[in-house]
C-alpha cells in the first residue's frame, strides 16, 4: 500500500497548518496521545470502532468551535453546521457500535484547534476530512463484523463529501490522491492528530 | 418496487447475466439483508441461503467486480465521449474532463482485477444517455455519481477479498468525492442522505442506470 507516503504528507500538512498555533507541551500532548492509543486497544472491530470514535470526537469538537467563532456566514456557515451535525450522529453511531459488540465506548477527548481565521479553518477542516476518510479507509478490510462495516463504510463516503466540498470551497483538489484513494493505518493518523489534542 | 425492479433487470441482459444465481445472490450476502428476508420468510428458510452465499467465495467477487465495471463503462462513456457531445463550459467542463480520466481508471483497475482472478471481464454494453444540454448532463451526473457511492458501499460487504475490499473502498471514496462536487455545482446538498450514505442493493442501482444501457 502507497498509504505511508500519503499520510506522511497530510501529517506534514498539518504541522504547516498549525502554525504557531500548533505549539504546545510536550507533557499534555503526550499524555494525550497516550489516552488516545490505549482507547484503540483491545483488538479487532472494538478498538477500530473507538479508534473511529476518537476521530469523530475530534471532528465534532472542532465543528462546534468552528461554528462558535463567528468566522462564517452563509451558505459556508450552514455547511459547517451540517458536517459539525453529521460528525456528531457519526460519534452516536460509533458509541452504540462499541457497545452493542461488548466494549466500552472510549472517552472524548479534548480538543484544541487553531481557529484563526476562515481560510485557515477551512484548510484545516480539509486536512482534517481527508485524514478521516483516508483513516476509514485503511480500517475497512480489517473489520470483521458485516455491520460495522456496513456503517463504517457509508460514514466513509460521507467524510469523503465533506472533504471534497472543502475542496471545492478552497479551490483545492476534489481527488488529491487522484483516482483511487490512499489509506492511512492507525498509528499514522494518531500521530497526525496528535497536536489537536488538548 | 420489485415489480420494477424485475422489468428493469430483464430488459438488461448484460447485467441480468452477471448474477449468477438470481436476484438475492448479492444482497444476500449482507446480513442486514439476510436478517431483513429472514423477518419475511422466517429464520429458517434464511440459514441455508446464508451459507450458500458464504460459500460462494471467489466467484461472487467476480460477479460484484463485473457489475461494478459495467456502471465504471457507464460513468466513463458519460463523461468523455457524451461529456465532449454535449459541450460543456467551466466547471462543468473541468470535472467531466477529470472525473472521466479517474472514472476510465477504475475501468482499468477493474478489467485487471477480473483477470487477475482468472476471469473475463465484462463486455462494454452501449449506452444512451438523455441529456442534451450542460444542465440535463450535470443532473444527470449527479444521478450516476451518488448511485456510484450506493451500488460500491452496498457490495462491498459482500466481498471476500480483503485486498478487493480495499481497492472498491479507495474507488467509492472518489465516487463519493465527485458526487459532492457535482451536487454542489447544481444547488443540492453535498451530502444527501446527511451522516451515512445508504448502501444501494443491485436492484435499486438497476432501476436508476438500468434504462441507460441500450444493449
Amino acid at each position: 500500500m502507497a498509504g505511508s507516503g500519503a499520510a506522511a504528507s497530510f501529517g506534514a500538512f498539518v504541522l504547516a497548518a498549525c502554525g504557531s498555533g500548533g505549539k504546545s507541551s510536550s507533557t499534555t500532548t503526550g499524555a494525550a496521545t497516550t489516552n488516545a492509543t490505549s482507547a484503540t486497544s483491545g483488538g479487532g472491530d472494538v478498538a477500530i470502532a473507538n479508534y473511529a470514535l476518537t476521530l469523530e470526537y475530534l471532528e465534532t469538537e472542532f465543528y462546534a468551535k468552528v461554528a462558535a467563532s463567528g468566522l462564517f456566514s452563509g451558505r459556508s456557515a450552514a455547511l459547517i453546521k451540517d458536517f459539525g451535525a453529521q460528525e456528531q450522529t457519526h460519534v452516536e453511531a460509533l458509541e452504540g457500535a462499541v457497545s452493542k459488540l461488548g466494549g466500552t465506548p472510549a472517552e472524548k477527548p479534548s480538543g484544541r484547534f487553531p481557529i484563526e481565521s476562515a481560510k485557515r479553518v477551512t484548510e484545516l477542516a480539509y486536512t482534517v476530512e481527508n485524514l478521516g476518510a483516508a483513516a476509514y479507509l485503511g480500517q475497512a478490510a480489517r473489520i470483521q463484523n458485516a455491520e460495522l462495516l456496513a456503517a463504517a463504510l457509508s460514514i466513509h463516503s460521507v467524510e469523503a463529501r465533506h472533504a471534497a466540498t472543502l475542496g471545492t470551497v478552497l479551490g483545492r483538489s476534489i481527488t488529491p490522491d487522484g483516482a483511487f484513494a490512499k489509506p492511512a493505518d492507525m498509528q499514522t493518523v494518531l500521530a497526525t492528530v496528535k497536536p489537536f489534542l488538548a | 418496487m420489485s415489480h420494477a425492479e424485475t422489468d428493469v433487470a430483464g430488459a438488461v441482459p448484460e447485467l441480468a447475466a452477471i448474477e449468477v444465481q438470481g436476484g438475492m445472490t448479492r444482497s444476500g450476502f449482507l446480513l442486514k439483508g439476510a436478517l431483513a428476508a429472514g423477518g419475511l420468510y422466517g429464520a429458517g428458510a434464511v440459514a441455508p441461503f446464508v451459507s450458500a452465499a458464504l460459500a460462494e467465495g471467489e466467484a461472487g467477487d467476480v460477479e460484484i467486480l463485473n457489475f461494478a465495471l459495467t456502471l465504471e463503462y457507464l460513468e466513463s462513456d458519460f463523461y468523455n465521449v457524451k461529456g465532449r457531445a454535449v459541450g460543456l463550459t467551466g466547471d462543468a467542463k473541468r470535472y467531466a474532463k477529470t472525473f472521466g480520466e479517474e472514472e476510465a481508471d477504475h475501468v482499468g483497475a477493474l478489467e485487471t482485477t477480473i483477470k487477475q482472478l482468472g476471469s473475463k471481464p465484462v463486455a462494454k454494453p452501449t449506452f444512451s444517455f438523455p441529456v442534451s444540454d450542460e444542465k440535463s448532463f450535470l443532473a444527470l451526473a449527479s444521478v450516476l455519481e451518488n448511485t456510484g457511492v450506493g451500488a460500491y458501499n452496498g457490495a462491498a460487504p459482500a466481498l471476500r477479498s480483503k485486498e478487493v475490499l480495499a481497492a472498491a473502498g479507495g474507488i467509492v471514496q472518489v465516487e463519493a468525492r465527485h458526487a459532492a462536487a457535482i451536487n454542489l455545482l447544481i444547488g443540492k446538498s453535498p451530502t444527501p442522505d446527511q451522516g451515512f450514505d445508504r448502501p444501494l442493493t443491485k436492484a435499486q442501482v438497476l432501476a436508476k442506470a438500468g434504462p441507460l444501457i441500450e444493449k
